[in-house]
């Protein structure tokens, strides 16, 4: 049986590595998501034939039970949620990940501190196993309360961020206690029961800490380093309980998602450092606000659609606005026709447009838009100068041309669209504000910009209607 | 149950690393949010922890954590397997036809 049990895990690891591998084309990746999900099956029975497990028939139980309480609750949540809502799914997900390990390893030091008082006979772990036990939980217990705080503030529960006054060095004093708690807690023979309940509140509420302070448009970021650190945090346990698979899965998801997070932070050309301890807005927002040359000039609909019927070339750069107005089909709708005038459209996507890398490419292909008119932003820059028409949708900071100019910007040398190198540019925006990081647009006061005010589905609503007509 | 000690610990460790990175770094920018929530569904693999950890369960306590364990690994491995199909099901050109 043992034999068994360790060659379905062998062969799950596998199917992981392969699913994943398959996942990053387009063409194979429902494939490599179902290999991994026969592994998971697999994984998943054959735990049940583990040692122990089935020596307690009350235990079996209660897991088929938590299974089914689990897996019931995300299985509905997961398909009833909108697309445009699918990052803060993520994080939750994730953070159930994390809760998970770190679950995991409070049980095993519960078992510790309750057999501690029978010498020689109790639970025991080697001193490696308990300290990593203490580390996955620390991590694990970070990453649940830090997802929980990312889901709210993705999901508009949360709208404010909070910063409290000496804020930094709060975190900094509570993460140090945390450790102390758990260096002593990984290295004692008798581990007090009181102390791991404390080591768990302090990690809980440092996860919040961490996460509260950081900007909505930062979320992204912060998810996928929850990510990861959920991967790191299973790996450990997995050390804990012997159990390669864990180990492995968890470490390939934990050196994929730090790879992710770079890629991520690289594309708002800030560093990781900056993005989770200094919040964009406080740092320098004021800058920017200065002398801005020209003013906003509005546009109709019917007029900004004659602009683009008789275009030859149409660039379309959505971003978070029309995630937010579900606007997506529209635009959709509007490619379809302007392709019928022969007009050449294509979408410009900006690496961190919308709430995750990748998001705008999803809420468009889930409009029936073929992915090979979704250009990166290395793509797509060389066509500014030779489009008739950009069309911003809800994007802002993703096309900040100060993001070029102005070295006192806080969002200065960040790659951006160039939007504002196409021969006319029509921005779709809800109000005059200033976008998510709160600096002032350039771009929307340029002389070849006019401003369509309106929510994106309404607005894109009146471009279809106009170009209708005509 | 076989033996992995520090050292084979530590070589998987390291070439899992390897592969995760290898992996990931070619995959194109519209399959990122995918991919995120794919390798969010691998680290449901915590189920199979909790689910042992969950039988051994003694004491009431253990019991309650190790339920919660087990509720919270099945809702991550679920979630993140719907989600995940949902998202790519969004590349598929058969599905696209249907809703255009």
């Amino acid at each position: 049986m043992d034999i068994f049990i360790q060659v379905v895990y062998f062969i799950t690891a596998i199917l992981f590595i392969l699913g994943l591998k398959k996942m990053s084309s387009p063409v194979t990746a429902t494939g490599g998501i179902v290999w991994a999900g026969i592994g998971m099956v697999a994984a998943s029975l054959v735990a049940f034939f583990e040692p122990g497990v089935f020596e307690h028939t009350g235990n079996v139980v209660l897991i088929v039970v938590a299974i089914a309480v689990g897996s019931g609750i995300a299985y509905t949540t997961a398909k009833r949620v909108q697309m445009t809502d699918m990052p803060q799914m993520i994080a939750i997900y994730n953070g159930m990940g994390g809760g998970a390990a770190a679950a995991i390893a409070a049980v095993e030091l519960v078992k510790m501190a309750g057999s501690s008082d029978v010498p020689g006979m109790g639970h025991h772990l080697s001193t490696t196993a308990q300290v990593l036990a203490v580390i996955g939980a620390l991590i694990g217990a970070i990453s649940f309360s830090g997802s929980a705080i990312a889901f709210a503030k993705l999901q508009g529960i949360m709208k404010k961020t909070i910063r409290l006054p000496m804020h930094m060095m709060i975190n900094l004093i509570l993460f140090a206690l945390t450790l102390v708690a758990g260096a002593i807690i990984g290295f004692s023979d008798d581990v007090s029961i009181q102390l791991v309940l404390l080591f768990f509140v302090m990690a809980l509420v440092f996860g919040v800490m961490f996460t509260t302070p950081i900007g909505g448009a930062d979320m992204p970021v912060v998810i996928s380093l929850f990510n990861a650190l959920t991967g790191l945090a299973v790996a450990f346990e997995g050390y804990v309980l012997e159990n390669a698979a864990m180990i492995i899965a968890g470490t390939v998801v934990g050196s994929a998602g730090t790879l992710l997070t770079q890629l991520m932070s690289k594309a708002m050309n800030r560093p990781i450092s900056n993005i989770l301890f200094a919040s964009f807005g406080s740092d320098g927002g004021d800058a920017a606000e200065e002398d801005i040359e020209g003013s906003m000039k509005e546009i109709q609909g019917t007029d900004a659609a004659i602009m683009m019927a008789f275009a030859e070339k149409v660039i379309i750069v959505p971003g978070y606005g029309m995630a937010v107005a579900q606007a997506q089909h529209k635009v959709s709708e509007l490619t379809k026709l302007l392709e019928a005038r022969g007009v050449k459209v294509m979408f410009a996507i900006h690496p961190v447009a919308g709430r995750m890398p990748g998001h705008m490419n999803v809420l468009l292909a889930e409009a029936g838009i073929d992915y090979d008119k979704i250009l990166d932003l290395d793509e797509v820059n060389p066509e500014f100068p030779t489009a008739d028409v950009a069309l911003v949708i809800g994007a802002n900071d993703v096309v900040n041309p100060v993001a070029r100019s102005n070295p006192d910007s806080p969002i200065y040398g960040m790659p951006i669209l160039d939007a504002d190198i196409a021969k006319n540019c029509i921005v779709i925006k809800r109000g005059k504000g200033s976008g998510f990081s709160g600096i002032e647009n350039h771009l929307f006061y340029a002389d070849n910009t006019r401003m369509l005010y309106g929510d994106g589905q309404k607005a894109v609503g009146e471009l279809i209607a106009g170009i209708k007509e005509l | 149950m076989i033996e992995i000690g520090g050292f084979t610990a530590l070589y998987i460790f390291m070439l899992s690393a390897f592969t995760g990175y290898e992996v990931i770094s070619r995959v194109p920018v519209i399959l990122h949010t995918p991919m995120m929530s794919g390798s969010n569904f691998i680290h449901g693999i915590v189920l199979v922890g909790a689910i042992v950890v969950m039988g051994g369960a003694e004491s009431t306590l253990e019991q309650v954590i190790g339920f919660i364990a087990v509720a919270l690994a099945a809702g991550n491995a679920v979630g993140g397997y719907v989600a995940t199909v949902r998202m790519l099901e969004m590349f598929n050109p058969k599905d696209k036809k249907g809703e255009a």
